[in-house]
């Protein structure tokens, strides 16, 4: 399969590009893992970010050269990572007092399924034998002020990921502000799914089909 | 005079009884006691409930300790890892119980169990599978769900440097839930690259104060869990 041929909408990298353009200078972040951690590497020029992961860093900075790491010093994702200048480290409860406490301004997480009243379904598909695990997703969800999601449209077998009500787990009940996907940048309103930008070469139309609630065009003017 | 040092991690964990509540401290390898949790094996204590943010890598560290078939019971939040199949086993044999509590839930829970809170508000949960069957209250128009604190029998902690009247600084990331174990836990066991004399460490740094803990053990080259794996090994 090349690279270049058929593809439609936008790579895993140009989606955290997209996403990273709207988060505001000197924000406090959280991402998830997965192509959530691909905004660190797309920070707007003249912009800084400031990386909280929620097992005790502030300040978290890239992965380090090979063989310069510590195991002790790794991610929610338990990767090793850096500690930026002005890092800070901190105990789990402080960590989740930022979390839920509502102090961190932004996270930015992964979906499964999301639904168009802001409903996310992001650690289980209730898959029977399943391991269950949720991490720290459902207390991200509860108080992060601005909750984005980066996600391909659809599943690897077409189905659509942003439905009328999630047939998954939920994480949390009416918690999405943004959603970025490879073919369309989609606001959750009080009236659904709002398109706020198509990706180039990509029809209203077209993102319709792929999507499983209706969707409401970006020159609607709506009042979500 | 207070010496809380004792001189083997065979002696740190000798009372550990069947039937105990043991958190232990570390996200993911961060953290990890890997020489208690191996003396805790070779001691033999079982039926035992463990609180840790995971259930271990590979063979080694706490997978080891649920693989030997002492863990009746896993309090955690993410019970998933790349490289072990240890935990699903066990749970899918019914071995092991699960009970999966978000991540912030369960450290604010070690928190207020050693802060003498009984029970707590929070939202996350809230409309999900995990808060099925808890109470609910409405403050202010939001609904909140309420947890209950968590105390434990011993905690098993690691830190880098303890001093003999029990105060600990930790290394980097792998602080993560043992402060709070360590106010958690009728013991708290603590194991440090090195142990050294009162008043060697800064008041100002010190992040758990002596009185959460009640034994310190000098471990000098503690383990990586990563580079066991690496090499292969599995304990014991």
């Amino acid at each position: 399969m090349s690279e270049h041929s058929t593809v439609t909408g936008l790579t895993r990298d140009e989606m955290a590009q997209r996403c990273a353009l709207d988060i505001p200078d000197g924000s406090y972040v959280n991402l998830g893992i997965g192509i959530p951690e691909l905004v660190a590497a797309h920070v707007p020029e003249g912009r800084e970010f400031i990386y909280h992961t929620e097992n005790g860093l502030l300040g978290m900075g890239p992965s380090p050269e090979p063989g310069a790491g510590d195991p002790e010093l790794i991610n929610a994702g338990k990767r090793q990572v850096t500690a930026n200048p002005g890092a800070a480290y901190f105990n789990h409860a402080d960590s989740f007092v930022m979390i839920r406490g509502g102090h961190l301004d932004l996270c930015v997480l992964g979906a499964l399924q999301v639904s168009q009243s802001g409903d996310l379904a992001n650690w289980s598909t209730g898959a029977p034998g399943a391991i269950p695990a949720v991490g720290g997703a459902m207390d991200l969800v509860a108080g992060v002020k601005t909750v984005y999601l980066i996600t391909q449209h659809t599943t690897r077998n077409g189905e659509p990921k942003l439905v009328e009500s999630c047939s998954f787990p939920l994480t949390g009940l009416g918690v999405v502000d943004r959603i970025y996907t490879d073919l369309a940048v989609i606001d959750v309103v009080d009236e659904g799914f709002q398109v706020v930008e198509l990706s180039p070469g990509v029809s209203f139309e077209y993102v319709q089909e792929r999507t499983g609630a209706p969707l409401i065009p970006a020159d609607a003017g709506t009042c979500g | 005079m207070i010496d809380k040092e004792v001189v083997s991690v065979a002696e740190a964990v000798a009372d550990v009884f069947d039937g105990a509540t043991v958190m232990i401290g570390g996200f993911g390898e961060a953290g990890s006691p890997i020489e208690l949790i191996h003396a805790l094996i070779d001691q033999g204590a079982t039926d035992l409930t463990v609180i840790n943010n995971n259930t271990g890598s590979g063979e080694v560290g706490l997978a080891a300790l649920i693989k030997a078939g002492r863990v009746s019971k896993m309090i955690c939040s993410y019970p998933r890892s790349t490289n072990s199949t240890v935990f699903p086993d066990q749970y899918r044999s019914g071995h092991t119980a699960l009970e999966l509590v978000p991540q912030g839930t369960l450290a604010e829970r070690i928190r207020a169990g050693g802060a003498g809170i009984p029970a707590f508000y929070t939202p996350s949960a809230v409309g999900t599978p995990l808060g099925e069957g808890l109470e609910r209250r409405t403050f202010d128009g939001r609904d909140y769900l309420m947890v209950l604190g968590l105390t434990a029998d011993f905690a098993l902690i690691k830190g880098r440097v303890a001093d003999r009247h029990g105060n600990v600084v930790y290394n980097k990331t792998a602080r993560n839930f043992s402060p709070l174990m360590a106010t958690a836990a009728a013991t708290t066991v603590v194991q440090a690259a090195s142990v050294v004399s009162a008043g060697e460490l800064d008041p100002e740094v010190i992040v758990t104060p002596g009185i959460f803990v009640h034994r310190v053990v000098a471990v000098a080259n503690p383990a990586h869990e990563s580079a066991l794996i690496a090499a292969g090994a599995s304990y014991p």
